[in-house]
């Protein structure tokens, strides 16, 4: 168990090139559970693979509990991993692939045999033990790599790298709420990279957003959705994603287009940039009162809830249809001004005297 | 839907049929006509029956006892091959750079032995061991150990094993290189993360996913070496003696030298049925317990 920091870290895959990841310092609490979320591409796999070791970063340091192990190669990390794509070893039985990682660490067939039962017993694959591993199907595959990466009861962090890809939808959600519980059981720092939100957002206690190679934002799920610190993360995060609005800032309103001026609820500082106005979907309604008029382009009707897609000046926006009520004739949008964000070019703007 | 049937599809098999009937067909039954007569020239032939593969198979007559002579050498001299190629050449392939430079240069300078003529491998190891201007033959007796594959067996079976290990260990290490590349690079970075030693990972991950190279390497190789004939005929011509007379040097002194057709075609059926009979043995053991594995790959 560890506490995972990066102090300065950066990577490019090779000198001159464009970096990977750029310069970043984070702390990743002991026996948290943490969830690296991005599109394909972003860095995340490369920042896992740092921490495992599999990669050397270009610069900075990686300190396990303030050590520095940055130089350490993988065997000599203490973590454990699960990849994308099953791994087995094809020859030997499920029983020997789930020990495998205890036997090359010197124990003995009988003292691995409980930890091995229990993991097995926990991926419900205790009725395969004494069968080849090369004959079972991709989701026991993934299975017995997610078991390797369990077994081991020593371990400073393990890490999972999309480790649900390949496995069927339904068993998805019985492995992620597994994942979970143990969790709950043994406090290992856990670090879960995926591409998918709700995944992330279920399993982790803080969620580290990244794009294009940047950490944009750190926090709980509520902060990501409530308080999104870039269009990025407002935008990936919640289904359909955050509304921007360009607009102008004159004090304390904003002029939005079509010059309609909507009170912000406290003064703003000049802001420079692309500014923008962020709202989820579920904190405006589409009213008949007060608001900004609209022009309805459609509705979905998503069962839990209705999503009127509208149109404010050429801006493609989506709303909340209040339950059970009609379309309005005149359709009206009812910002909250204690629920409106300001960007500018992407970034969350503070208001004048909060915080 | 129905299918058209359409006899036309016949014609399109006649080329492949008239070229499979010249190149093997006719000769074979060619040979298996001989097998069955005896001649004394000028064309005449005399039906002999099952006589020759009688004699050939009894020990105790002189054919016989030639037939199993050269059969235990051939069987030996491809044991020895390949117990030494196969494990040279997983060795070679396992130490061949992954990526960079080194690829391409590793790859040519392997398989030029491959390109070379098999009379010119077989020239170029006369000379090369011969004791007196030989580079490897002179050195090795400047060094005082007696060498001269013309008068001493010994030397002239390592000197036809050299040659064949320099000709063919290439053609192994080319196939598991091919092996090797083909496993994803999540397996070895899993078996760093499971803390797996190297010879965990050659245990574990190399020599399973080599499998099918490795059944593909020795059918090859023990083919070519239970067949060998250039090369030893070359250096050293069967001898010192029939210390290297194979089953193909033996066939062809029969054939040619002696111009017993009759024999020489018993001969060459027998040694044709042993190496189909070798090959499908080893092919079904190799390849039994794999054909889950197969489908899997297909799918």
């Amino acid at each position: 168990m560890a506490r995972i920091a990066f102090e300065r870290l950066a990577h490019a895959y090779a000198p001159g090139q464009p970096h990977a990841l750029t310069t970043m310092d984070m702390v990743w609490e002991d026996a948290g559970a943490y969830a690296l979320l991005g599109p394909s591409g972003c860095g995340k796999t490369t920042l896992l693979n740092i921490v495992s070791g599999l990669i050397r970063p270009s610069e900075g340091a990686v300190l396990f509990d303030g050590q520095d192990v940055t130089a350490l190669p993988t065997e000599r990390r203490n973590v454990a991993q699960v990849f994308q794509f099953p791994v087995v070893y094809d020859t030997m039985t499920v029983r020997e692939n789930l020990a495998f990682p205890l036997r090359n660490r010197g124990l003995s067939a009988k003292e691995a045999a409980p930890r091995v039962e229990r993991v097995a017993a926990l991926l419900g694959l205790s009725a395969q033990l004494g069968r080849r591993a090369r004959n079972l199907g991709a989701d026991e595959k993934q299975k017995i790599s997610l078991g390797r990466g369990l077994v081991r009861g020593d371990v400073a962090a393990i890490l999972f790298d999309e480790p649900l890809t390949v496995i069927d939808p339904h068993l998805k959600w019985e492995l992620r709420s597994r994942l979970k519980e143990l969790h709950r059981q043994v406090p290992v720092t856990m670090i879960y990279v995926t591409h998918d939100q709700t995944e992330a957002l279920t399993f982790a206690d803080r969620v580290v957003v990244m794009a294009e190679g940047e950490v944009v934002q750190v926090g709980t799920p509520e902060e990501l959705f409530e308080r999104p610190a870039h269009t990025f993360v407002g935008h990936f995060i919640g289904s359909p994603g955050m509304n921007l609005l360009p607009c102008r800032v004159e004090g304390a309103e904003a002029v939005l287009p079509g010059d309609h001026r909507i009170p912000l609820g406290r003064p703003y500082p000049p802001v420079a940039g692309r500014t923008e106005l962020g709202f989820r979907p579920e904190w405006v309604e589409l009213t008949r009162g007060e608001g900004v008029p609209v022009v309805v382009r459609r509705i979905e009707d998503l069962g839990r809830r209705r999503i009127a897609r509208v149109e404010l000046g050429g801006v493609k926006l989506a709303a909340t249809l209040p339950e059970g009520k009609p379309v309005p004739a005149e359709p009206r949008l009812a910002l909250d001004p204690r629920r409106l964000h300001l960007y500018a070019d992407g970034r969350l703007v503070a208001a004048e005297g909060a915080r | 839907m129905t299918k058209p049937r359409n006899d036309a599809a016949w014609l399109l098999v006649l080329p492949v049929v008239l070229v499979v009937a010249f190149s093997a067909i006719v000769p074979l039954m060619t040979v298996v006509n001989y097998s069955v007569q005896d001649t004394f020239g000028n064309n005449e032939f005399f039906w002999n029956g099952v006589e020759w593969f009688r004699e050939l198979l009894d020990p105790s007559t002189e054919l016989g006892r030639r037939f199993f002579d050269s059969l235990w050498r051939t069987l030996l001299f491809s044991a020895i091959c390949l117990a030494i190629q196969i494990p040279l050449g997983i060795a070679v392939a396992l130490s061949m750079p992954r990526r960079g430079f080194g690829v391409a240069l590793c790859l040519v300078v392997m398989a030029l032995p491959l390109l070379i003529p098999w009379n010119v491998v077989g020239t170029i190891w006369q000379v090369f061991a011969r004791g007196d201007i030989g580079l490897l033959g002179s050195a090795v007796n400047r060094l005082g150990v007696p060498y001269n594959y013309a008068q001493d067996p010994l030397a002239a079976w390592v000197t036809v094993v050299a040659m064949d290990v320099w000709h063919w260990t290439s053609l192994v290490a080319l196939l598991c290189y091919a092996g090797l590349r083909a496993i994803p690079d999540a397996y070895y970075q899993a078996a760093r993360v499971d803390g797996a030693s190297r010879w965990a990972v050659f245990r574990a991950i190399q020599l399973p996913k080599m499998q099918r190279v490795l059944t593909i390497a020795v059918l090859l190789r023990f083919m070519d070496s239970f067949m060998i004939y250039t090369e030893p005929f070359v250096v050293t011509g069967g001898g010192p003696g029939n210390a290297t007379t194979f089953l193909s040097i033996d066939l062809v002194k029969i054939a040619l030298g002696q111009f017993d057709l009759g024999k020489a075609a018993a001969f060459s059926i027998v040694y044709n049925l042993i190496i189909l009979v070798l090959c499908w043995v080893f092919f079904a053991t190799t390849t039994r317990g794999q054909s889950d594995a197969v489908q899997e790959g297909a799918r």
